[in-house]
C-alpha cells in the first residue's frame, strides 16, 4: 500500500516536471530524446509509429483529408496506438514522449534515401496537419509562440480597420468569416506560397493570414525543418548503422513492413501444380501474374525473377519437391537441359528452402522489398508493374486483363502518385470485383491469400465495416491459421506476433 | 545630345573613367557600412571590354581596386552580379560546391519591347516620349508595391541607356531572399500573361485584390492621355479591332457602331457606356492593364547570381549613362535628355575654370579634382540622387545599430543619446 502511494506521489510529481517536456500535443521534433530506452521499447515504438504513419498514406488515398470520415477512422488509430490525442498534459505524457522517441527512431530508418525521405516527410506532416487542425482556441497561438513562429494575431480594431482588404484579399471569404476568424500578421518569407499567388493581403512587409491559411504556413515551416533534419541524420547514419543492436531493426523498418512475413507455409501441400496457371489469373498479383507468364513465355527467368517468383510460391505453399518438379519442367522446354538444371538452378531453389548452405529459410520478399530494392533491366520480370512498368504498356497490360476503363484510370492516377500499393489494391478490387478491399496491402503473399479467401467464401464482401462482422473476421481468420499452421519456425514468440498482426491486417 | 558615335568610346570611356564616375558613392553603396565580413570584396562584377570580350568573376580587395581596374581596362559596359562564398576571383581555390551565391539586391528589369503588341509608335529598341509613358506608370506601380505591400525600404531606379529601367532593391533582409521568394514577388507584380499566341492576357476575376485596385488607381489617371490620345489605340479599324477582340461577347455592336464615333476618347466612352449597361464585368479594367500594366522578366529577378547592367554604366549603343532616376521628379524624366558620353566629355572640356582654378587645381589630389568635375557637367543632378540614396541606407543603418546597442544596455543609452544634429545650439 505504502509503496504503491509513494509511487503515485512520485508519479504526480514528476508529471509537473514531465509536462513542461511536453506541453502540447503535438510538436516541430526540433530536439532529439535524451534517455535511455530499452531495445524493446525502441523497437515497439517504431513499428508501433510506422503502422500510424502508413494508416495515414491509406487514409490520405481513400478519404478526403480533413473530412468527418478521415477525421474519424484516423483518431481511431492513433488512440489504438497510444499516440499523442488532444488530452490534458497530465494524462498524455507517455503518449507525448513514445511521439517524440518513435519519430527521431524512423528518421534514423527514413533518412538514407530520396525515396524514403520523401515518404517519411509526406507521411509526418499529414499527420502534423490533422494535429494542428484538432487544437482548439488559443491553443493555436500558444504552440506557434512555443515553436517560435511568433504571429500574432491581429487586434479586433486593426481587423476593422482593414476589413474591406481583408475580405478582398482572401479568396473564399466572406464579410462574416472575415469577422469571426482570426488573422495572423506573418512575415513576408513565411507567407511566401500564399502571396505568390495573391491570395493574402500584404502590408508593409507582413501578410495578413487567416486561420484557415496558418496552417499552411506552419506546414511549409514543418517540413523545411524536417528536410533540413533528415540531410543531416543521413550524413551522420555510418555511426548509427555500425550498433549492431540497431542495424538489422533500422534495415527492417525502412523496408518497412510489419507484418507476416509468409515464411511459415501455412499452406503446404495445398497447392498442385496444375492448378498454377488459373490460380496466376484469379489469385496472383500482377507483379507474380506478370513472372509466371514470362517463366511460361520465355521457358526462363533471370536471377531477380527467380528469386521474387519462388520464394512468393514458397510463401503460397509449394513444397520443395513441387518446387524443383515446376522449375525444372519449365526450363528444360528452354535452353537447359536437364543436367545442367540438376547443377545450378536445383541447387538454389533447395537454398531459398534452407536446404543448403545457411539452411536459412528465405522470406518471400514484401512489397517494400520488391518496390524499393532491385529495379529491373531489360529482360528482367520482376519489381512491381505499378513502380517499374511504363504507364503506357501498363495501361495496355491491364486493358488486355479485361479491367474496365473506368478502372484502369483510377489506377493510373494512383500511379502517378506514386502510391503503388494502393495502385495494387486497386488492381485487387478490380478483379476480385469487390467494392472495398478490405485490408492494407503490403505482401504479395498476403493478396493470394486474401485472394483464396474470398474465393473459398471465408470473407464475406462487405460494403460497411462494422464492428461484429469485423470481429467475427478476426475470430474466423484466427481459426483459418490455427488449423493450418504447422510449427515449423522455432520462433514461438514472433509466431504470437505474427498472429496478432495478422488479425490487425484483416480489420477494415 | 546627338552626336553620338560607337566608335568614339575607346577615347571617351578613359576620360569618363579618371573624371566622371562617381566611385565615391559607387563604394560607399556596394560595402553596406562594413558591416558584414568581406562583403565588398566577395561581391562579383563582369566587364564587357572591346572587341566583346566578355569577363566575369571580377572581384575586387576594395572600391578603390575596382577603380583602378576600372581606369586601366576601361570595360565597355559593366555588371553587378551575386555576393558570393567566397572572393569570386579566387574560386577556383575552393572546392566544387563550395562556391555558392549568397546575396544579391532584388532587381527588376523592364523592356519596353515587351510591350511592342500594345504600343504603335515604336517597336523594339526604339522609345519616344510616347510610349516612356509606359515605364512611368510601370514604376509608380511596381514602386507602390514594393513599398506599401512588401515593406522595401531603399531601392534605386535607373534607366537602362536605351529601352527601359531598372530597379534595385537593397534592404538588408531582401538582399537575402532565395530564388524562390524573388520569383514569389514577380509572381504576385504579374498581371499581364501569355505570349504572342494569346490574345486576351489579363484575366480579373472577383474578389479583386488590394494589389489590383491599387495599381489600377495608379494607372487610370495615365490612360486617357496615353492610350487613347498618345496610342490612339481605337483610332482606326486596325488598331481598334485589336481592343474589341478583348471583349469577345461585344465585337459585333462594337464593330458597328465605332465608325460612327469621331475619335478613340468618345470611343471608349461608348465602349464603357456598353460594359455597363450588360452585365457586370472587369472588361474595362482588364483592357487598360493589358494596354498599360508593368510587365516584368521574371529570368532577371528570380536568379540570386544573375549579372545585371551597373548604375552609371555607359550603354554602347546610345552611348547615354545608366542614371538614377529621381521619384520626386518622375513625370518631368526624360530619356532622350539623359547626357550621352560624348556629351559629358564636351562639357568637361568646355567647362569654365574657376578663378585661380589651375592652379588650385593642380595643387589638390586627384579625388577632389574629381568630385568637382562631374559637378560641371549634366551629371550632376543624377550624381546627387544616388548620393541621397546612399545616404539613405547610411542613416538607416545607423539608426538600426543605434537601436540595437540601446536594446543591448537595457535602452539606458539610447535615452542618454544627444544626436548631433539636433545639438540645441544648432
Amino acid at each position: 500500500m505504502e509503496f504503491s502511494r509513494e509511487k503515485r506521489l512520485k508519479a504526480r510529481l514528476a508529471g509537473d516536471r514531465r509536462g513542461d517536456l511536453y506541453p502540447h500535443s503535438l510538436q516541430f521534433y526540433l530536439q532529439p530524446p535524451t534517455e535511455n530506452i530499452s531495445l524493446a521499447d525502441f523497437e515497439n515504438f517504431a513499428i508501433d509509429r510506422l503502422k500510424l504513419l502508413k494508416v495515414v498514406e491509406n487514409l490520405g488515398v481513400s478519404y478526403v483529408k480533413g473530412s468527418d470520415e478521415y477525421k474519424s477512422r484516423l483518431e481511431r488509430e492513433i488512440r489504438k496506438l497510444k499516440f499523442p490525442f488532444r488530452a490534458l498534459v497530465e494524462d498524455d505524457y507517455d503518449a507525448r514522449r513514445k511521439d517524440h522517441i518513435s519519430h527521431f527512431i524512423l528518421r534514423l530508418a527514413y533518412c538514407q534515401s530520396e525515396d524514403l525521405r520523401r515518404w517519411f516527410i509526406q507521411q509526418e506532416m499529414d499527420l502534423f496537419r490533422y494535429r494542428f487542425n484538432e487544437l482548439n482556441g488559443d491553443l493555436v497561438e500558444k504552440f506557434l509562440k512555443y515553436v517560435n513562429l511568433s504571429y500574432g494575431a491581429i487586434s479586433k480594431e486593426v481587423k476593422e480597420k482593414l476589413a474591406v482588404q481583408l475580405l478582398n484579399s482572401t479568396p473564399g471569404l466572406s464579410g462574416a468569416k472575415v469577422e469571426e476568424l482570426e488573422f495572423y500578421k506573418v512575415p513576408l518569407q513565411d507567407a511566401m506560397d500564399l502571396f505568390r499567388v495573391r491570395r493574402v493581403y500584404l502590408l508593409n512587409a507582413f501578410a495578413y493570414v487567416p486561420q484557415t491559411d496558418i496552417v499552411a504556413i506552419v506546414l511549409n515551416n514543418f517540413r523545411t525543418k524536417l528536410s533540413k533534419a533528415l540531410a543531416l541524420t543521413a550524413r551522420s547514419l555510418p555511426a548509427v548503422q555500425s550498433d549492431e543492436r540497431l542495424q538489422p531493426l533500422l534495415n527492417h523498418l525502412s523496408h518497412s513492413y510489419v507484418g507476416p512475413d509468409y515464411s511459415i507455409q501455412k499452406n503446404i501441400g495445398k497447392i498442385s501444380l496444375e492448378h498454377i496457371d488459373a490460380l496466376s489469373v484469379k489469385s496472383f498479383p500482377l507483379c507474380m501474374r506478370q513472372l509466371h507468364k514470362a517463366l511460361r513465355d520465355n521457358h526462363h527467368l533471370r536471377h531477380g525473377g527467380r528469386m521474387q517468383y519462388g520464394l512468393f510460391l514458397k510463401g503460397i505453399g509449394l513444397t520443395l519437391e513441387q518446387a524443383l518438379q515446376f522449375w525444372k519442367s519449365e526450363f528444360i522446354k528452354g535452353k537447359v537441359d536437364a543436367d545442367k538444371f540438376d547443377k545450378g538452378y536445383a541447387y538454389s531453389i533447395r537454398h531459398n528452402y534452407g536446404k543448403e548452405g545457411k539452411r536459412t529459410d528465405y522470406t518471400p520478399f514484401s512489397c517494400m522489398k520488391i518496390i524499393l530494392s532491385n529495379p529491373p533491366s531489360q529482360g528482367d520480370y520482376h519489381g512491381c508493374p505499378f513502380r517499374h512498368s511504363d504507364p503506357e504498356l501498363l495501361k495496355q497490360k491491364l486493358q488486355s486483363y479485361k479491367i474496365p476503363p473506368t478502372g484502369i484510370t483510377q489506377i493510373l492516377e494512383l500511379v502517378k502518385g506514386m502510391h503503388y500499393q494502393l495502385a495494387c489494391q486497386k488492381y485487387f478490387q478490380l478483379t476480385q470485383d469487390v467494392d472495398d478491399i478490405g485490408f492494407s496491402l503490403n505482401h504479395p503473399n498476403q493478396y493470394f491469400a486474401e485472394s483464396q479467401k474470398l474465393l473459398s467464401g471465408g470473407r464475406e464482401v462487405k460494403k460497411e465495416p462494422s464492428e461484429p462482422e469485423s470481429s467475427q473476421q478476426k475470430l474466423s481468420s484466427q481459426k483459418s491459421t490455427n488449423s493450418c499452421s504447422i510449427p515449423i519456425s522455432s520462433n514461438t514468440e514472433a509466431d504470437t506476433e505474427l498472429e496478432g498482426l495478422d488479425a490487425y491486417f484483416t480489420e477494415d | 545630345m546627338a552626336g553620338f558615335e560607337p566608335g568614339s568610346l575607346p577615347d571617351l570611356l578613359p576620360l569618363y573613367y579618371r573624371r566622371l564616375f562617381p566611385y565615391g558613392p559607387y563604394g560607399r553603396w556596394l560595402s553596406y557600412g562594413v558591416v558584414v565580413k568581406n562583403y565588398f570584396q566577395r561581391r562579383e562584377f563582369s566587364f564587357t571590354l572591346r572587341d566583346d570580350i566578355y569577363v566575369r568573376y571580377q572581384s575586387f580587395n576594395s572600391p578603390q581596386e575596382l577603380e583602378k581596374e576600372m581606369q586601366k581596362m576601361n570595360p565597355y559596359k559593366i555588371d553587378v552580379g551575386a555576393v558570393y562564398s567566397h572572393r569570386p576571383s579566387q574560386r577556383n581555390t575552393v572546392h566544387m560546391g563550395a562556391f555558392q551565391a549568397q546575396e544579391k539586391e532584388l532587381v527588376f528589369d523592364i523592356d519596353m519591347t515587351d510591350y511592342d503588341d500594345v504600343r504603335r509608335c515604336c517597336s523594339s529598341a526604339e522609345i519616344c516620349s510616347k510610349c516612356w509613358t509606359l515605364m512611368t506608370i510601370a514604376i509608380r506601380v511596381i514602386d507602390r508595391a514594393l513599398v506599401e505591400d512588401f515593406g522595401v525600404k531603399h531601392r534605386l531606379w535607373v534607366y537602362s541607356g536605351r529601352r527601359g529601367v531598372h530597379c534595385w532593391v537593397c534592404d538588408d533582409s531582401v538582399r537575402k531572399w532565395s530564388c524562390a521568394m524573388r520569383a514569389a514577388a514577380v509572381e504576385y507584380l504579374t498581371l499581364v500573361k501569355g505570349g504572342s499566341e494569346t490574345v486576351k492576357k489579363v484575366n480579373l476575376t472577383d474578389p479583386i485584390h488590394p494589389f489590383i485596385s491599387h495599381s489600377l488607381s495608379l494607372v487610370e489617371p495615365y490612360f486617357e492621355e496615353y492610350a487613347l490620345v498618345g496610342q490612339d489605340i481605337l483610332g482606326s479599324s486596325e488598331s481598334w479591332e485589336k481592343v474589341v477582340a478583348l471583349v469577345p461577347e461585344y465585337i459585333l455592336c462594337l464593330l458597328r457602331e465605332f465608325p460612327k464615333k469621331r475619335d478613340s476618347v468618345q470611343r471608349w466612352e461608348l465602349l464603357k457606356k456598353k460594359m455597363e449597361k450588360c452585365k457586370p464585368s472587369h472588361a474595362e479594367s482588364e483592357i487598360m492593364l493589358q494596354y498599360c500594366f508593368p510587365r516584368l522578366d521574371i529570368n532577371v529577378s528570380r536568379g540570386v547570381n544573375h549579372l545585371l547592367k551597373s548604375p552609371f554604366s555607359v550603354h554602347p549603343k546610345t552611348g547615354r549613362v545608366s542614371v538614377p532616376i529621381d521619384l520626386r521628379k518622375l513625370e518631368q524624366f526624360d530619356p532622350l535628355a539623359v547626357p550621352t558620353i560624348s556629351c559629358l566629355c564636351r562639357e568637361l572640356d568646355t567647362a569654365p575654370e574657376e578663378e585661380d582654378g589651375e592652379k588650385e587645381n593642380e595643387a589638390e589630389p586627384e579625388p577632389k579634382r574629381r568630385t568637382r568635375d562631374y559637378k560641371k557637367t549634366s551629371l550632376a543632378p543624377y550624381v546627387r540622387v544616388f548620393e541621397q540614396f546612399v545616404e539613405e541606407m547610411d542613416k538607416s543603418r545607423k539608426g538600426e545599430l543605434l537601436k540595437k546597442s540601446g536594446r543591448d544596455r537595457g535602452g539606458d543609452w539610447a535615452g542618454q543619446f544627444i544626436p548631433v544634429f539636433n545639438h540645441p545650439d544648432s
